[in-house]
């Protein structure tokens, strides 16, 4: 592939060897000291999904390490299960190199073991004091919760710690960065000597993540170990001193992090070759002849407001024309999910206007969008994409069964015809239109998602993680039907944090950082590398 | 759009998932509830010191045995009809309507009213088709206000249909003792158009019976019912709210909308319930009439797993138990079905998930 | 109007609803849905019938009527905590079944369909106004204690906890399940008090004797949004309104039916938000998956 070639000239350093050599699991390190933690071989399925299979960790007394991968390769639920709060189906967990596998969460507590989800699990009706107490209260008189000692206890811990927080404020009247405070001491103040951060930085702003740094700095100091979960590597190489990297459920690598760069971690997360080259590509018909001007999609000053009164879209402007596609990588969670249901109508904009073929669309409701010609396959099918307990049949009219219906009846031929007619021409596995979408695999229901998005009329396609958790031949096969509806002369805005993939279809791609475009680029000046700066905000663009 | 065929031999079928996965879902919780209450019965019938078999013997015969027990089944199992479907239609949307109790009452009420109103000799079909759209008006009424507190200010419906089943009652209470009723008694004189006949102007061997024509009318709106959600655009809209609100507002569907809809028409169904009693049977509004037929109805549509036809056969079995307790009254008190109704929704209530989740567990470890 | 037997009478008529609203505010605040308050009262109120009957000793009763609403709440914990069955079904059947239950055993212990006979009981001095009723001090104390238990005591905090955020609670070793199942026979307990109260108050069970006052304790127990003492306010509130009721009885000022309609009406006002929305426990009857 084109990026490969570069990237390796840009980058050949020494690190490159040193992953490679790595990069097969188990790792046989000559760990001088007990680990304090050891996990091997840790299977953990949830029904059909393999989260972890044969995954592997080994950290160190008094380091800093950090758990990479991508989205969904199984990072959180070792974690989980090093914590107890889950049992492993195979392999062993030993702590300070005791065999501890199984154990409970008040084992896991017991031992040190603290995880600060990523989640915050804090009480919003409680105070800071009660939700560092909670479950190890401090009694006076055998009964009565000794609130005045817990308060101490908080102060004498803040002061400790250098993590101030007042024990007497709510959960919920606190900023995210204070929320982080409160969860980080809760599980020092059980004692923790192992502490697991999952994702700490995503709610964070610059000044918090420079905080957190230094506390957790400070922790390493005085001999506690932690584990970070992350995906931004610009942390990681701030910030760790060894790196394991997670992919598909399994340990990739584990190395060292002076000995390593950011790119060749990006690599390893990543992995998978992606099989689709340049010269796929299908060109869009009658490009010669320019389209209207006012014809695809344009984004206006768009901006939108997130759950804790942060603009999560800040003032975004962009078009999509027909027969292109607009492709936009970056870490998730930096607005590409509120940006895609603020354009598909699912989420309240703040400000801006939002146009489909010259049409203002942006207080119109979802159908009104329908009919001005949107079309929008989403990132969450199980949760939004399908009615799981429909048939393959009524899943295929989700959105438009006005279409399907006469005088409000629905017209069951009709229905049929198009299941018949989407489940050949999409290949949809098992072959039948009245199964519950339940009981198809992740890339057959995509495939049904697809199918419906893809096959009625429509001028503008947001395709959010249209290839995420499919099998690789259901991802080429939704590649080529976005190709396919590029030559046909659709606006496509694509989405994913695949970033190979944006690459190899978009015509334009930009990079979101931080509710903000990072850079908006021709993708045939783009490579992962530039992107991947962009992503990580070690390098900042100023696209509108 | 060019796409790959079908791989050799495979083609497009419409075979639904397999019937028996189906039947089992479906018949294992009320089976499993059956049973339970059947041992709870024995319990009760030998605390009494009697032969259950003896007294299970007594009580189907007094039902299902004779033509006048028959036709109180049907009577009783009218009035659980339409409050069943009225519960299943709101739960079909997700939504959990409490409230039966008063959109019946008021149903009754409003049929009660208009024959009163009407004059004598009105033709049978026109006052019957006034009475009913009465009927299920006030109902819908009662059900549109938790349904607009609800989409307005998210006050939850089950609470909000509750606190309305005393408002409401205590209302007609009030309208009933203080303007309407007959000297010395709690209901309305009698309407004078209107009258549903009963079975037993049909056939004479029902005589004494209270059942009527209405249950007719519960067959057709369950049939209606039948139809809307599964063959009509707006039931496709309303079981989307009702599995995964969140898919159906991607889908274009305007959740709150369908709230109102199937809430105000849960009232419209339950309300029309009151013509069995005030046109079917005693020909008058009276206080208290609708009393438990509303958290009766929320029974019905639990054994009968939400389906309209299901609700028909779970209203013939409630009705079977209460009109048993009669039955059998000279040997164990009747109030033993008040017990084995509890029972009977505990088990199914906790029957359901349960045995959901055993037979998904085994047909996991078959596929595995 | 007799501002002293105004008073006395509405003390009376609130102690049942001070009791059955601690409870449900208790369950309520772990995450699990009251509506079987009513179910609790009626069964506390013939167990300490049949237990006062059987002894002669109204202590007794009171044991008795504790137990009864003990073995409900536990039913409804076994089947919403253990098969997680929904809240609202069960809530609803565990009336019936109280319902049916104590009628059954009417039939079966008294051979009535209608009441029991006349068993010892608590007060009855005509100048005492009812307030040589033990359980009545008790019932006025009951509130603030339930605000200590929820506020003060280590478990307090953990039902707080449990019904706001359950996965929080778990994540640090506190069983969710174990929480809710105390939270839940206690919410029992003190319900089935307030049946026994009214039980022993008139020295007979009556079928169906609780009369709803299990909804006016939940309607008490939302619209004191959850807090203990704000809730036994409610209690008073409403019970103020039916004293009115009863003492203007005669003069036709107020329909009695619209003074019956005021706590369920002040719900709706308090649940729509008029005056300041009432939140309920983020968690309260959520079944997790």
């Amino acid at each position: 592939m084109r990026e490969e070639g570069r990237g390796k000239g840009e980058e050949g350093e020494p690190g490159n060897q040193t992953v490679r050599a790595l990069s097969v699991p188990p790792f046989p390190l000559p760990s001088s000291p007990v680990p304090a933690i050891r996990m091997d071989g840790i299977d953990k399925s949830f029904g059909a999904i393999r989260a972890n299979r044969g995954a592997s960790l080994e950290v160190l007394p008094g380091e800093i390490h950090a758990l990479v991968g991508e989205n969904g390769a199984g990072k959180s639920t070792l974690m989980r299960i090093l914590g107890g709060l889950m049992k492993p189906d195979a392999g062993h967990v030993e702590v300070n190199g005791r065999d501890v596998t199984g154990w409970s969460t008040s084992e896991a507590i017991a031992a040190g073991i603290g995880i600060v989800h990523q989640h915050f699990m804090l009480v919003p009706t409680l105070s800071v004091a009660e939700n560092l107490v909670l479950g190890a209260e401090p009694k006076s008189r055998g009964i009565v919760l000794d609130y005045k000692r817990a308060a101490d206890d908080v102060r004498t811990l803040s002061n400790e710690t250098g993590l101030v927080i007042a024990p007497e404020r709510l959960i919920s009247d606190l900023s995210v960065g204070e929320a982080q405070r409160v969860e980080i001491l809760k599980v020092l103040f059980r004692g923790a000597r192992i502490l697991v951060l999952d994702e700490p930085t995503a709610v964070l702003s610059p000044p918090e993540v420079r905080e957190l740094w230094t506390v957790l700095r400070r922790l390493r100091d005085k001999g506690d170990t932690i584990v970070l979960i992350t995906h931004r590597l610009d942390e990681v190489v701030e910030i760790s001193s060894t790196i394991s990297v997670m992919r598909a459920g399994q340990t990739v690598a584990r190395v060292k992090t002076s000995e390593t760069t950011p790119g060749e971690i990006a690599r390893l997360m990543v992995g998978r070759e992606v099989s689709l080259s340049a010269g796929k590509r299908v060109q869009p018909s009658g490009r010669s002849a320019a389209p209207p001007p006012d014809q695809g999609l344009e984004v206006l000053n768009l901006s939108v407001m997130g759950s804790r009164g942060t603009r999560v879209i800040d003032n975004i402007s962009f078009s999509v024309k027909p027969g292109e596609i607009f492709g936009i990588a970056g870490v998730e969670g930096n607005g590409q999910t509120e940006l895609i249901e603020a354009l598909a109508g699912l989420r309240a904009i703040f400000a801006g206007e939002i146009l489909i073929d010259g049409t203002d669309i942006s207080r119109s409701s979802v159908a009104q969008r329908h009919d001005a010609g949107l079309s929008h396959i989403p990132e969450d099918r199980h949760r939004r994409g399908l009615i799981l307990e429909y048939t393959v049949a009524n899943n295929l009219i989700l959105g438009v069964q006005k279409d399907f219906s006469k005088r409000g009846i629905i017209d069951k031929t009709l229905v049929m015809e198009n299941a018949l007619r989407e489940i050949t021409s999409f290949d949809i596995r098992p072959p039948n239109a009245l199964l519950a979408a339940r009981a198809l695999s992740g890339g057959n229901q995509q495939k049904v998602v697809v199918a419906r998005e893809m096959g009625r009329t429509f001028s503008v396609l947001l395709a959010s993680q249209p290839t995420r958790g499919v099998d690789v031949g259901a991802i080429e096969f939704i590649h080529q039907q976005l190709l396919e509806a590029r030559a046909e002369g659709k606006a496509i805005l694509l989405v994913s944090a695949e970033l190979n993939e944006v690459l190899a279809l978009s015509d334009r791609v930009a990079v979101m950082y931080r509710g903000k475009f990072a850079v908006v680029m021709p993708s045939s000046e783009a490579s992962e590398e530039v992107l991947g700066e962009y992503m990580i905000g070690t390098k900042k663009g100023n696209a509108a | 759009m060019s796409a790959p065929s079908l791989a050799e031999g495979t083609k497009p079928t419409f075979a639904a998932a397999p019937w028996r996965e189906r039947a089992q879902e479906a018949l294992i919780p009320p089976l499993v509830a059956l049973l339970v209450a059947l041992i709870c019965g024995d319990l009760l019938i030998l605390s009494y010191g009697q032969s259950p078999a003896a007294v299970y013997r007594l009580l189907l015969e007094g039902t299902w045995g004779n033509a006048y027990g028959f036709g109180q089944v049907l009577y009783k199992a009218t009035t659980l009809a339409f409050t069943g479907l009225a519960v299943s239609f709101g739960l079909r949307a997700g939504l959990f309507n409490i409230g039966g109790e008063s959109q019946l009452a008021a149903g009754g009420f409003a049929a009660a009213l208009i024959g009163l109103v009407l004059p004598v000799g009105t033709p049978l079909i026109l006052a019957l088709l006034i009475c009913m759209i009465a009927a299920g008006f006030a109902g819908g009424v009662v059900g549109s206000v938790p349904a607009y507190l609800k989409t307005r200010f998210g006050a939850h419906e089950v609470i909000v249909t509750i606190m309305l089943n005393f408002i409401v009652l205590a209302l007609l209470n009030w309208f009933i003792a203080g303007h309407l009723h007959v000297p010395e008694t709690l209901h309305t004189p009698e309407i004078h158009a209107g009258v549903l006949p009963r079975l037993a102007d049909i056939d004479s061997r029902f005589h004494g019976s209270a059942a009527n024509l209405a249950l007719i009318v519960a067959v057709l709106i369950a049939s209606a019912v039948w139809f809307y959600l599964f063959r009509t655009r707006g039931g496709y809209d309303l079981r989307a709210v009702g599995l995964q609100p969140q898919a159906a507002e991607y889908g274009g569907i305007s959740v709150g909308r369908v709230w109102m809809r199937a809430l105000t028409f849960s009232g419209v169904i339950a309300g029309m319930g009151g013509i069995n009693y005030v046109l079917g049977y005693k020909h008058y509004y009276e206080d208290g009439f609708a009393s438990g037929a509303g958290f009766l109805g929320i029974a019905v549509a639990l054994v009968g797993r939400n389906h309209p036809f299901g609700v028909i056969i779970a209203a013939f079995f409630f009705a079977t138990l209460s009109q048993g307790g009669l039955a059998i009254h000279a040997f164990v008190p009747k109030q033993m079905m008040d017990v084995l109704q509890g029972v009977v929704i505990i088990a199914v209530a906790t029957a359901v998930p349960e045995v959901r989740r055993i037979l998904r567990d085994a047909r996991k470890r078959s596929d595995a | 109007m007799n501002p002293i037997s105004f008073g006395t009478q509405m003390i009376r008529i609130a102690v049942p609803y001070l009791f059955a609203a601690s409870g449900g505010v208790v369950a309520e605040r772990a995450g699990i849905v009251s509506l079987t308050l009513e179910g609790f009262m009626l069964s506390g109120a013939f167990a300490a019938v049949l237990g006062t009957n059987y002894s002669g000793s109204p202590w007794v009763g009171v044991l008795c009527g504790i137990l009864g609403g003990l073995i409900f709440s536990l039913i409804h914990a076994v089947a919403t905590i253990r098969y997680r069955a929904d809240q609202v079904v069960v809530g609803v059947a565990i009336n019936l079944l109280a319902i049916g239950v104590t009628r059954f055993f009417l039939k079966l212990f008294f051979a009535s369909s209608s009441n029991s006979p006349r068993v010892a009981g608590f007060g009855g001095n005509i100048n005492a106004a009812g307030f040589d009723n033990p359980l009545l001090w008790l019932g006025l104390i009951v509130a603030p204690v339930m605000a200590f238990v929820i506020y003060k005591t280590p478990f307090g905090l953990r039902v707080r906890a449990v019904g706001e955020h359950p996965d929080a609670a778990e994540s640090v070793g506190v069983s969710v399940k174990r929480v809710r199942y105390a939270a839940v026979a206690l919410s029992g307990m003190l319900a089935a008090l307030g049946g026994v109260y009214l039980a022993l108050d008139q020295h007979q069970f009556t079928d169906q004797m609780t009369a709803g006052r299990g909804f006016i304790a939940i309607s008490a127990v939302i619209f004191g949004r959850w807090d203990p003492i704000r809730a036994a306010l409610a209690c008073l509130l409403f019970a103020a309104a039916e004293t009115l009721q009863i003492q203007l009885q005669g003069s036709h000022a107020i329909p009695s039916q619209f003074i019956e309609m005021i706590p369920y009406a002040l719900v709706i006002i308090a649940l729509a938000g008029v005056v300041g929305r009432a939140v309920p426990p983020a968690a309260l009857g959520k079944v997790e998956a």
